[in-house]
């Protein structure tokens, strides 16, 4: 058998059910994870149509947008997110369904949660009613958000109706300089291809910086795929995955152990395989990014200025005009030296026990500047709890920072935690939307942990290589 | 389960400007949370209505002439995002029945698709000539004919983008895939069988 093939199509061909009578696939999915804002509605079409689970053990359920992050007490005093976790709850019950629920120590952000129990695997097919699925792509599984009907099929039929997607391969050779993390790497990419640049794509990170990435630094990529229009993106597993995974608690283990990395290891993309598109970035051009817009496209380096509207592409134009005005800052100053309110560490995106290791590395003995509110927040228990016992909450807050609860909390605050007015946010999340933290006319500038750090206690945005002399290599 | 032919949608029209309209902005995060979609339709584009005294803004839905239009225009990459159902379904609960754009995002399209809500895609200067003309006389109907993807508005005839799945899912009353997802039993138990993770034995 001489046909190359790249992962996504071995992926996509073993879980083929056949063509559906709209010449769309029936795709099985392998892997569902739930969460307490898009599945109530679907349980709820479940129940009108009188129909079952059929996979309920393939199908994890957490809590993450809703909970708070200081008073995990139930009930919450929002009542509607109390209402939404007692639903999800009840849910769970009645269907069979794996709840990491609060007092399980489990719970977190869906796409922290999957990664560190294991259940995200290689090879797989995973949905859940949430865009940043794409996330468990990181260990070469073809993994989407999709909508709420869709979370109906697949707890109905464990599966779903899809059109297949192309293939760009997105190459990042070379080293990344120091003080230049993998979310400088995804902005760099969204901001060269576009945030729409793709649409009806999947994209394949790969190169020598994913090669030496951690499965870490390779989900704050796949990430933010959605932010720049690819539904899903990915990284071929590797040794580094495998090492990864080993003893996670939904990982096979012992003769099953092997079995399941000589598996594995054959999705990965074959050497002479096919793409329909290939893009080359140089890992020496990327400094580190910041948002000034309001879609995260809207980025530039640390060292450049504001782009002035006017004299950008006329396609570019308006959406930079919308931006300028919502952000109130002035074309073509310098970004650094930007006045910041809030600095928020979290998310799905940075919300890993790397991430918070990093910036507290270089928050020890520093405080936050006076007038910023400042607040990190692990993605998950787990993560709080390995966190705590290394100390580095107590360095967070002798720092100045306030050291939370585990949740999705300021990247779309559905939470209490939310900016008020026009509060600007030096933040690690993966949205600079109008409105997503929390306060319709609040603004967001997002970046790395590192940045958020220096903008924390130098009260501005700046760049956090000279803040906090990042010198020698701390990333690849 | 049968499902109504969307053949052919008449309204009247509104047109947003601009591109790149987010999920955050068709419905703002702290409208999703509710366990179901109904009452969604309120708070369509709430924060591009009022600003946060809760007066109206200048913004066609505020606008009188476009009360009761079920045929939004928009520009390109609309529903970019979040994949939250909670967009589309809060547009189809304020009354909108079909939304032409000049690109959609993916997962804002198969939402809108699996919920009978049709997304078509026109040209950018065609949205704008529609746009014109319901600028000029708000009562001026859009006809969307699915089956021929064509748009007819002011005695004028538009070429629309729509892919075939999509198009034949809606006219013939399966653009809820889910019955036959379902029928569909043995093939998919062959699959997953095939696939060790899936883990049938428990
Ligand atoms: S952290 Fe933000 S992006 Fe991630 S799942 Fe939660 S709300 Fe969505």
């Amino acid at each position: 058998m001489n046909e190359q093939k790249n992962l996504f199509e071995k992926v996509w061909d073993a879980h083929d059910a056949g063509r559906l009578s709209s010449g769309r696939t029936q795709l099985i999915i392998g892997t569902h994870l739930i969460h307490e804002v898009t599945s109530p509605q679907a349980f709820g079409m479940l129940r009108d149509l009188g129909l079952a689970v059929r996979c309920p053990h393939r199908t994890f359920a957490t809590v993450d947008h809703i909970v708070p992050t200081n008073e995990r007490e139930e009930p919450f005093s929002d009542p509607l997110a109390d209402e939404m976790i007692r639903e999800l709850r009840r849910n769970c019950k009645d269907y069979g369904i794996t709840f990491f629920d609060l007092p399980s120590g489990k719970q977190g952000i869906v796409h922290i949660v999957g990664p560190e129990l294991g259940i995200t695997q290689p090879g797989t097919t995973i949905a859940c009613g949430d865009s940043h699925t794409s996330t468990h792509g990181a260990f070469g599984a073809i993994a989407f958000g999709i909508g709420t009907t869709q979370v109906r099929d697949v707890l109905a039929a464990q599966s779903i109706a899809m059109d297949k997607l192309k293939v760009r391969r997105i190459n990042v050779n070379g080293r990344l300089s120091p003080g230049v993390y993998a979310k400088d790497v995804i902005l760099h990419i969204i901001r060269t291809l576009g945030v729409k640049g793709g649409i009806g794509y999947a994209y394949e990170y790969g190169g020598e910086v994913f090669d030496r990435f951690t499965m870490e630094e390779r989900m704050t990529v796949c990430n933010m795929s959605i932010e720049g229009a690819a539904r899903c993106g990915y990284v071929n597993p590797d040794a580094t995955t495998f090492e990864y995974l080993k003893g996670r608690p939904y990982c096979p283990s012992g003769q099953e152990w092997e079995e399941a990395v000589s598996r594995w290891s054959s999705f990965a993309s074959d050497a002479d395989c096919s793409y329909d598109d290939l893009v080359e970035i140089d890992a020496a051009d990327i400094a580190p990014t910041v948002t000034w817009g309001i879609n995260p496209g809207q980025a530039v380096f640390i060292n450049e200025n504001i782009p002035d509207p006017e004299k950008l592409s006329a396609g570019e134009r308006e959406t930079a005009r919308e931006a300028i005005a919502h952000m109130a800052l002035t074309p073509g100053a310098p970004i650094i030296g930007t006045p910041i309110d809030v600095a928020f560490i979290g998310s799905c995106t940075n919300g890993r026990l790397s991430d918070l290791q990093e910036a507290a590395h270089y928050l020890k003995g520093r405080r936050v500047a006076p007038g910023v509110k400042a607040i990190v927040v692990p993605g998950s228990q787990i993560v709080s709890a390995i966190a705590e016992k290394q100390g580095l909450d107590e360095i967070y807050r002798e720092a100045g920072f306030e050291w939370r609860g585990a949740g999705c909390s300021m990247c779309l605050a559905m939470n209490p935690d939310k900016l008020v007015g026009d509060q600007l946010c030096a933040s690690t999340s993966n949205r600079n939307f109008k409105g997503r933290q929390g306060s319709p006319t609040g603004r967001t500038m997002l970046m790395s942990p590192l940045m958020v750090a220096a903008a924390a206690v130098t009260g501005e945005i700046c760049d956090a290589r000279e803040v906090f002399g990042v010198e020698t290599a701390a990333s690849q | 389960m049968a499902l109504t032919k969307i053949t052919n949608i008449t309204g009247r029209g509104i047109y947003l400007p601009g591109d790149d309209v987010d999920t955050d902005r068709i419905i703002p995060a702290r409208y999703l949370k509710c366990v179901t979609f109904d009452g969604l339709g309120e708070y369509a584009f709430f924060d591009e209505r009022f600003d946060t005294e809760g007066s109206a803004k200048l913004h066609p839905m505020n606008e009188a002439r476009f009360g009761g239009a079920s045929i939004l225009l928009a520009g390109s990459n609309f529903g970019c995002g979040s994949s939250r159902e909670h967009a589309p379904q809060s547009l189809y609960r304020y009354g909108i029945r079909a939304v032409l754009a000049v690109s959609f995002a993916e997962i804002f399209f198969g939402n809108s698709i699996q919920l009978g809500m049709p997304c078509l895609t026109l040209e950018r200067q065609d949205i704008e000539k529609i746009a014109a003309i319901i600028e000029q006389n708000p009562a001026t109907p859009v006809q969307i004919d699915i089956a021929a993807t064509k748009i007819t508005c002011g005695g004028e005839i538009f070429k629309a983008g729509l892919p075939e799945g999509s198009r034949s899912g809606l006219v013939d009353g399966r653009w809820d895939p889910i019955a036959e997802l379902l029928e569909n039993n043995e093939n998919v138990d062959r699959v997953m069988r095939a696939l060790p993770y899936m883990d049938l034995r428990k």
